[in-house]
């Protein structure tokens, strides 16, 4: 099914949003949209997004390319992204990560056994005063968590799990 | 120390995010006001009196800026930046949560004042869900009949879009966030032509920081005067100071420029963590030179000029405070990985330099800091300076030549 026809409504605000004669820049609202159900973007996605823009599918596969928060593979439901940059990394970030690693049994980039979370090391997140902290990438968007230590988000990933199980 | 904030208003009246509270204390009443009574150069005017010097980093004159702009060519568009990905920044994301319809008045007011009858708000991508907020705040002013067509009963019309990025530093840079708005990889172009003669989609366009957009409804509303009667000659006005690093109480503080490096530390931020002594100070975040700390060092007023002749820029005032425990190697090991991962790879400079960079300070951290890696760390730096096509390579050097250059025993162990 193409995205017109999953989204219909969606579709339609995003290409509100530029001059008819500019499509194209709805490529990016587009790949968020592609993104959601699965958390990444596949070839017949980008395929889609190209005949509905008519840009070339390497023009859709550069962008999803370029921009970090496209995923073109599958990974762990929750993309657990925290930021080690310079900031956070004065305020603990990396003792952070290294402590998430051991109890989660993981290292930096690899995702649980069970596909939950995958833990990803990312630049500055604009929360440099309430390190250490993380944003968990879903298909669904992007949430941020704050003022974290590794006690909170070891609950945090347990209350994801259940509600996993649970759905 | 302010009285009242004039950006992060939030902190004085509650609720300011809703429409009904932001416009009983004076919301929109500028923008009508010069949609009204001011023709769109009288706004420019007012602006350049006011002293308004551009929040993203590089403080360059708002009102002259928007003068640039090329009125043979149509349409002309607004952006606002809202990108901040500096590492150490942290004001727009709490200005557009806290304070939204200040900053989207803001943005109205730059956009009539450039004759833009459509106006983007470029966030960075982690910012999903500021986007989402600040949709349903363009929304409610579009019912409140503060946004649209025909505004306030002239023939004036503007819309105000939000528009994600995916995760890019580069795209901070006004060039690239035009190209990414355009849908294609967020790479900076060559400039000239500047934006305001062929920006989005080819048309004259002005890009404006957050926070440089929210001072106009104030200024418009109270005035020029009023508000270079605040900061310095070089500086008008007030900016919020993004704290960070090992500080007690780091946070966003909103104060006039003037105020030293010691009133931000330890007046507003508490002092350094364990009572340590503060050994450096990145006053623009990691695109920052280092700043090293001594008396006269923290009693400098912080303003462009100033700043500038302790051998740094103040930038965007993303103020990382480095502490007598960290050495410096370590601090560029962390600037350097950041650039090397945020180099868009246009042009070689920055992609290589950026790359050997990296290699480089891995290999003098390894392997007991050999002189000759150092020196050839030094020397990729100063290689890479004015040769790149965009700040972001610049950026780069910035701590590696002044890292060693100012803080050598640290590379000497």
């Amino acid at each position: 099914m193409s995205l017109a026809e999953k989204y219909p409504k969606e579709v339609k605000q995003i290409l509100a949003k530029y001059p008819p004669e500019h499509k194209r820049s709805a490529v990016m609202p587009l790949l968020y949209l592609a993104q959601r159900e699965d958390g990444y973007i596949t070839k017949e996605a980008m395929q889609d997004i190209a005949d509905a823009l008519e840009i070339s599918v390497t023009d859709v596969g550069s962008v999803v390319g370029f921009y970090t928060l496209y995923h073109d593979k599958k990974e762990g439901k929750y993309r657990m992204q925290v930021c080690t940059d310079l900031p956070c990394a004065l305020r603990g970030a990396d003792q952070f990560m290294e402590s998430l690693c051991s109890n989660l049994g993981i290292k930096v980039g690899e995702t649980t056994a069970d596909g939950l979370v995958t833990l990803e090391a990312v630049t500055c997140l604009a929360a440099c005063d309430r390190a250490p902290m993380f944003q968990i990438q879903s298909g669904d968007g992007l949430k941020y968590y704050e003022d974290m230590n590794v006690d909170k988000t070891m609950e945090l990933i347990e209350a994801l799990r259940k509600a996993e199980s649970n759905s | 120390m302010l009285m009242t904030h004039i950006l992060l208003r939030h902190r004085d009246i509650p609720d300011i995010n809703k429409l009904n509270v932001y416009k009983s204390n004076g919301g929109f009443e500028a923008f009508k006001k010069v949609v009204t009574k001011m023709k769109p150069g009288e706004v420019t005017d007012a602006v350049k009196a006011s002293g308004l010097r551009g929040r993203g980093g590089a403080g360059f004159p708002t009102g002259v800026k928007w003068s640039f702009i090329d009125n043979k060519i149509w349409p002309h568009y607004v952006v606002a930046n809202a990108d901040e990905s500096e590492p150490g920044t942290f004001k727009d994301r709490e200005i557009m949560e806290s304070n939204p319809f200040q900053f989207l008045e803001g943005v109205a007011i730059a956009s009539y004042a450039v004759g833009a009858n459509a106006a983007y708000v470029y966030l960075r991508g982690e910012f999903w869900q500021v986007a989402k907020f600040l949709d349903e705040k363009i929304a409610e002013m579009g019912e409140a009949g503060v946004l649209g067509e025909n505004l306030f009963g002239t023939d004036y019309s503007l819309h105000i879009y939000t528009h994600l990025g995916a995760g890019a530093y580069i795209c901070g840079e006004e060039t690239a966030m035009l190209e990414s708005i355009e849908g294609k990889r967020g790479t900076p172009r060559i400039r000239p032509p500047f934006p305001a003669v062929y920006g989005l989609y080819g048309k004259p366009t002005v890009v404006n920081n957050v926070e440089t957009l929210t001072n106009l409804p104030m200024i418009l509303a109270n005035g020029a005067d009023w508000y270079k009667n605040m900061g310095t000659p070089d500086s008008a006005g007030v900016k919020v100071f993004s704290l960070s690093g090992r500080v007690r109480k780091p946070g966003n503080y909103e104060l006039p420029f003037g105020t030293t490096f010691r009133q931000l530390i330890y007046e507003h931020g508490g002092g350094v963590q364990e009572g340590r002594p503060v050994k450096a100070i990145m006053p623009a975040g990691a695109s920052s030179s280092f700043i090293a700390a001594d008396e006269k060092v923290l009693d400098t007023q912080m303003d462009y000029a100033a700043v500038r002749t302790l051998g740094a820029d103040l930038g965007s005032a993303s103020v990382i405070v480095i502490d007598d425990t960290v050495s410096m190697d370590w601090v560029i090991n962390k600037t350097i990985h950041f650039f090397k991962h945020e180099s868009c790879g246009k042009c070689t400079p920055c992609r290589e330099g950026t790359y050997w960079m990296m290699h480089l300070i891995e290999d003098i951290r390894d392997g007991g800091h050999s002189t000759d890696n150092v020196d050839l760390l030094l020397n990729v730096a100063k290689q890479m300076q004015n040769k790149c096509l965009c700040p972001l390579g610049e950026f780069s050097t910035m701590a590696v030549v002044t890292g060693i250059e100012r803080f050598a025993q640290d590379f000497t162990k």
